[in-house]
C-alpha cells in the first residue's frame, strides 16, 4: 500500500513539471521579462537600467531554459524555468504583482472557500443520491418521468441565472439574507446559506441524472434479480445491493473532487463577495496577475492529483477485489 | 458592395460543407440511415432538432458579411456603413441599429425608463419620461400584433405545404400510401411556432423595441439574435477543433501501445490535471498579450473581436480534448482485441486499413455522443467565461456579455430585467433543445442501452 502511494507520488512529479512547463510557456511565449518590467514599473520614462534592476530583483534576469554562460549541470539548473519550478515545488509562491505574499494569502483564503464549498458538496451529494434513489424506486412511473423532465430543465439554465435570481428574490425583495459578504464563525451562517442552496440547486439536474443512470445500470444486473428472487423487498434491494454496488462508480466521480473543494467556486465567491480562493483567482485574472494564476494552476493540479490517489485508496476500502 | 469573410465565417461554411458531405456519405449506408431514422422517430428529438436548425439558420445568416465600399454607396445607409462589415442579419435589423435610444427602455415601452429633466414653455422644470425615438406613438399594438401573427401563420403554412409537397413527390417513388414513420406533425408544429413567434417579434421590431433597450439604448432583441452566432460557434467549432486531435491521439495510444501510449497518457493526464477555467484563463491572458503586441493583424474592431473568438475556440479546444481522448483510447484498446480485428491482422491487412475500416466506424458513436453532449456545456460555459473576463471580446455580442452588462443594473428600482431575461431565455431554449437532442442520440447510439 505505502509502496503504491509512494509510486503514485513519484509519478505525480513529471506531471507537475509538465503543468509548470505549460504555464511557463504560455506566459513567456508572448511576454518577455522586459515587457513585464515595463508593465510593472509603469512610469513613462523607463530606462534600460531600471528594467535590468527590476529583472535582477525579481530573478527574471536568467535565461529561460538553457544558460549558456554556466557550466555543466548548471547550464540547465541555473535557468528561469528550473528556479521558478523549484520555488513552486516547495510551495513558495512568491509575491503577486501588488507585492503581497501569495502563499500567506492562499492560507487565509482557504477557510472561506471551504465554508462554502464543503456544505455545498455534502448537501448536494445527499440530495442528489436520495432523489436518484427515489426515481429508481419509482422508475418508469409518472414521478420518474416528470423528475427527469425537471432535471433536464434545471441543467439547461445557466448557473448565473440561479445566482442572480436567488439574490434578487431572497436578498433584494424578501430581505431574508444579506446580499453578499462574509463573516467567519457562526455569525457567518447567514452569508453562507444562499450560496450553498444555490450551488446545490444548480447542480441537481446533472447530478440526479448521473446517479440515476448509475443505479439503473446496477438494477439490471443478475445479482439484483437473484436478490429479488429470494424474496427481498424492493427497498432492501435498493439500499442493500444497488446503493452499495453503485458506490464504486460514485466514488470515481466524487472522491477526486474533494481536494479541489479547497479551490472554491469562482462564480459563487465573486457574486457573493466571499474572500475565498475563487474570488482571489477571478481578481487575479481581471488584474492579469500571472504570478497568482500560476500559483493557483499549480495548487489546482496538486489537489487534483491528490484526489486521484485518494480515489484509488478509497477503492481498496470499498471493493475487496481491488488490491494495490 | 462586396462580400468579405471573417475567419469564423470561413470556419462556419467549412463546417456546413463538411456536414453536407458527411450527410451525403451516410445517406448511402442503409445501417447508418436506419440509426438516424430511429433517432428522429422520437417526437422530442424531432422538435429539438428543428429548434437547433432554427438557431443554426440565424448563425448562417449572421455569417455572410458584406462590405459597402465608401465610394459607390451614397444613400443614407451607405454613409453609415462606410468601409464597415455588416452581415445579412444586420441588414435585416437596420431599422433597429440606426435608431438607438439614449438609455434603457422596457419591452414595448413608448417612453424612456429613466426620468429626465425638461424645461417646458412656461419655464417650469419637470421630470418626465421622454418618448422613444424609434416608437411611433400612434401605432396600435393589438392591430399590429394580429397582422404580424397572421403573416407568421401564412409563412409557416407555406413552408409546411412546400415540405409536404416535397415529401409526396419523394414518397411516390418509394411506396404509395405509406405513412411516414417520422413524427412530421411535431416538426411542423415546432416550425410553425418558431416562425410565427419570430415573425411577430420581427414585424413589431419596426415600431417598437420588442425586448427593450440596454444601457446605451441598443435594441435587446437585435443583441440576443446576434449572440446566437457566438453561442453556436463556440458550441460547435470547439468540438470540431478538438476532434481530430482527440481521435488521432486516442486511436494511436490504444492501437500502438508502448511508448506512444505512455506519452499520450502523460499528455492528457497533465492537461486534465490543470483546473479548466484556470487553463483557459492563462491561455486567454497570453493571447491577449499576443494580440496587444501585434495590432497589425486586424484592421477593424470586428476583425479583432473575431480573431479573439477564434483564439478562444482554439483554447477551449485544447483544454477539452482530454476527456474524449481517454474514452477513445479505452475503446480502441477494447476493439483491437476483438476477433474481427485480430483476424484482419492475421490476414495481413495494413494498419491504416484496419483503422479506417474497423476502428473508426466502431468509435463513431462515442464521437457523436461527445459532440452533442459537449455542445450545451460549451454554450453555458461561454456565459461564465465572459463573466470571469476571459470570454468573448466585450465589443462582440454574446449572451455572456449581455448578462455581464445587465447584472450591475439589478439594484435599480424598478428593476431592469429585460436584458438578463432575454439572454437567459435565448440561451435556455438553445441549451434545452441541445440537451434533449443529445439525450436521444445517446439513448440510440450507446450500445449499453441496447439491453
Amino acid at each position: 500500500m505505502f509502496a503504491y502511494i509512494l509510486k503514485r507520488i513519484l509519478y505525480a512529479v513529471p506531471i507537475l513539471i509538465g503543468v509548470n512547463l505549460i504555464t511557463f510557456m504560455l506566459f513567456f511565449m508572448v511576454n518577455s521579462p522586459d515587457d513585464m518590467a515595463r508593465a510593472q514599473l509603469g512610469a513613462k520614462q523607463v530606462t534600460p537600467q531600471m528594467i535590468e534592476a527590476w529583472k535582477v530583483d525579481k530573478g527574471y534576469d536568467k535565461p529561460l531554459f538553457l544558460n549558456e554562460k554556466a557550466e555543466g549541470l548548471q547550464q540547465i539548473t541555473d535557468t528561469l524555468f528550473v528556479q521558478e519550478s523549484l520555488k513552486l515545488f516547495s510551495f513558495d509562491f512568491g509575491y503577486s504583482d501588488a507585492n503581497r505574499n501569495i502563499g500567506a494569502e492562499i492560507k487565509t483564503r482557504m477557510g472561506p472557500s471551504l465554508a462554502i464549498a464543503l456544505p455545498t458538496f455534502m448537501i448536494a451529494l445527499i440530495t442528489n443520491i436520495s432523489l436518484a434513489l427515489l426515481m429508481v424506486l419509482f422508475r418508469g412511473s409518472v414521478l420518474d418521468t416528470s423528475m427527469m423532465i425537471v432535471a433536464v430543465m434545471i441543467m439547461s439554465i445557466s448557473g448565473l441565472f440561479y445566482i442572480i435570481a436567488g439574490q434578487v428574490l431572497f436578498s433584494k425583495m424578501w430581505h431574508w439574507v444579506p446580499i453578499s459578504g462574509y463573516l467567519s464563525g457562526w455569525e457567518g451562517v447567514k452569508f453562507i446559506i444562499l450560496p450553498v442552496l444555490i450551488g446545490v440547486f444548480a447542480g441537481i439536474g446533472s447530478g440526479v441524472r448521473w446517479y440515476r443512470s448509475i443505479f439503473l445500470e446496477q438494477i439490471n444486473q443478475d445479482y439484483v434479480r437473484t436478490a429479488r428472487a429470494k424474496g427481498l423487498s424492493e427497498l432492501k434491494v435498493l439500499f442493500g445491493h444497488v446503493l452499495r454496488n453503485g458506490m464504486l462508480p460514485i466514488l470515481t466521480g466524487v472522491v477526486v473532487v474533494i481536494p479541489t473543494l479547497f479551490m472554491g467556486s469562482l462564480i459563487m465567491e465573486s457574486f457573493f463577495g466571499i474572500p475565498g480562493l475563487g474570488s482571489y483567482t477571478i481578481d487575479a485574472i481581471n488584474a492579469q496577475d500571472f504570478g497568482i494564476v500560476k500559483a493557483m494552476v499549480f495548487l489546482g493540479s496538486v489537489l487534483y492529483i491528490v484526489g486521484l490517489i485518494l480515489t484509488d485508496i478509497s477503492y481498496t476500502l470499498f471493493d475487496p477485489r481491488v488490491k494495490l | 458592395m462586396s462580400m468579405t469573410f471573417l475567419w469564423t465565417d470561413l470556419m462556419v461554411w467549412f463546417l456546413v460543407a463538411v456536414l453536407i458531405i458527411w450527410g451525403w456519405v451516410i445517406s448511402r449506408s442503409p445501417q447508418v440511415k436506419k440509426i438516424w431514422h430511429t433517432i428522429f422517430k422520437s417526437k422530442i428529438a424531432m422538435a429539438s432538432s428543428i429548434v437547433l436548425l432554427f438557431y443554426l439558420s440565424f448563425t448562417l445568416l449572421d455569417s455572410v458579411h458584406v462590405r459597402f465600399s465608401p465610394e459607390s454607396e451614397q444613400g443614407t445607409q451607405g454613409v453609415q456603413y462606410q468601409g464597415e462589415m455588416v452581415s445579412l442579419l444586420d441588414l435585416m435589423f437596420v431599422h433597429n441599429i440606426e435608431s438607438t435610444e439614449r438609455t434603457y427602455s422596457a419591452p414595448f415601452a413608448t417612453h424612456e425608463y429613466a426620468k429626465s429633466i425638461v424645461v417646458d414653455d412656461k419655464g417650469v422644470t419637470r421630470q418626465v419620461n421622454l418618448p422613444l425615438k424609434h416608437v411611433s406613438q400612434s401605432d396600435s399594438f393589438l392591430k399590429e400584433s394580429l397582422f404580424a401573427l397572421l403573416i407568421g401563420a401564412c409563412i409557416s403554412f407555406l413552408l409546411i405545404r412546400a415540405h409536404m409537397f416535397w415529401r409526396k413527390k419523394k414518397g411516390e417513388k418509394v411506396k404509395e400510401g405509406l405513412e411516414s414513420p417520422l413524427p412530421w406533425r411535431t416538426a411542423y408544429l415546432t416550425l410553425a411556432v418558431l416562425v410565427t413567434a419570430f415573425t411577430w417579434l420581427y414585424l413589431l421590431s419596426f415600431s417598437y423595441h420588442v425586448l427593450g433597450t440596454d444601457k446605451v439604448g441598443g435594441d435587446v432583441l437585435y443583441q440576443s439574435l446576434k449572440s446566437i452566432r457566438t453561442g453556436v460557434l463556440i458550441g460547435i467549432l470547439t468540438t470540431l477543433i478538438m476532434l481530430p486531435v482527440a481521435i488521432i491521439l486516442g486511436v494511436s495510444a490504444g492501437l500502438f501501445g508502448g511508448w506512444v501510449d505512455d506519452v499520450i497518457q502523460y499528455l492528457y493526464t497533465t492537461l486534465s490535471s490543470i483546473p479548466g477555467v484556470l487553463l483557459i484563463a492563462a491561455g486567454v491572458l497570453s493571447m491577449q498579450m499576443l494580440m496587444d503586441n501585434n495590432p497589425q493583424w486586424f484592421e477593424t474592431t470586428l476583425e479583432r473581436s473575431d480573431i479573439r473568438l477564434v483564439f478562444l475556440i482554439i483554447i477551449l479546444g485544447i483544454t477539452s480534448w482530454t476527456g474524449l481522448c481517454r474514452l477513445l483510447r479505452a475503446e480502441t484498446l477494447k476493439i483491437s482485441q476483438v476477433e474481427f480485428v485480430t483476424a484482419a491482422k492475421a490476414f495481413g491487412v495494413g494498419k491504416w486499413t484496419i483503422i479506417r475500416r474497423h476502428i473508426i466506424p466502431n468509435l463513431m458513436h462515442i464521437i457523436l455522443i461527445s459532440i452533442v453532449l459537449d455542445f450545451s456545456g460549451l454554450v453555458l460555459a461561454e456565459a461564465v467565461l465572459s463573466y470571469v473576463g476571459v470570454g468573448i471580446d466585450p465589443t462582440m455580442f454574446s449572451w455572456g456579455n449581455m448578462i455581464n452588462q445587465a447584472r450591475l443594473e439589478m439594484a435599480r428600482e424598478p428593476m431592469v430585467w429585460w436584458s438578463l431575461f432575454s439572454a437567459f431565455i435565448f440561451m435556455f431554449i438553445l441549451v434545452l433543445a441541445a440537451n434533449l437532442f443529445s439525450d436521444r442520440v445517446q439513448k440510440v447510439l450507446d450500445p449499453r442501452n441496447k439491453t
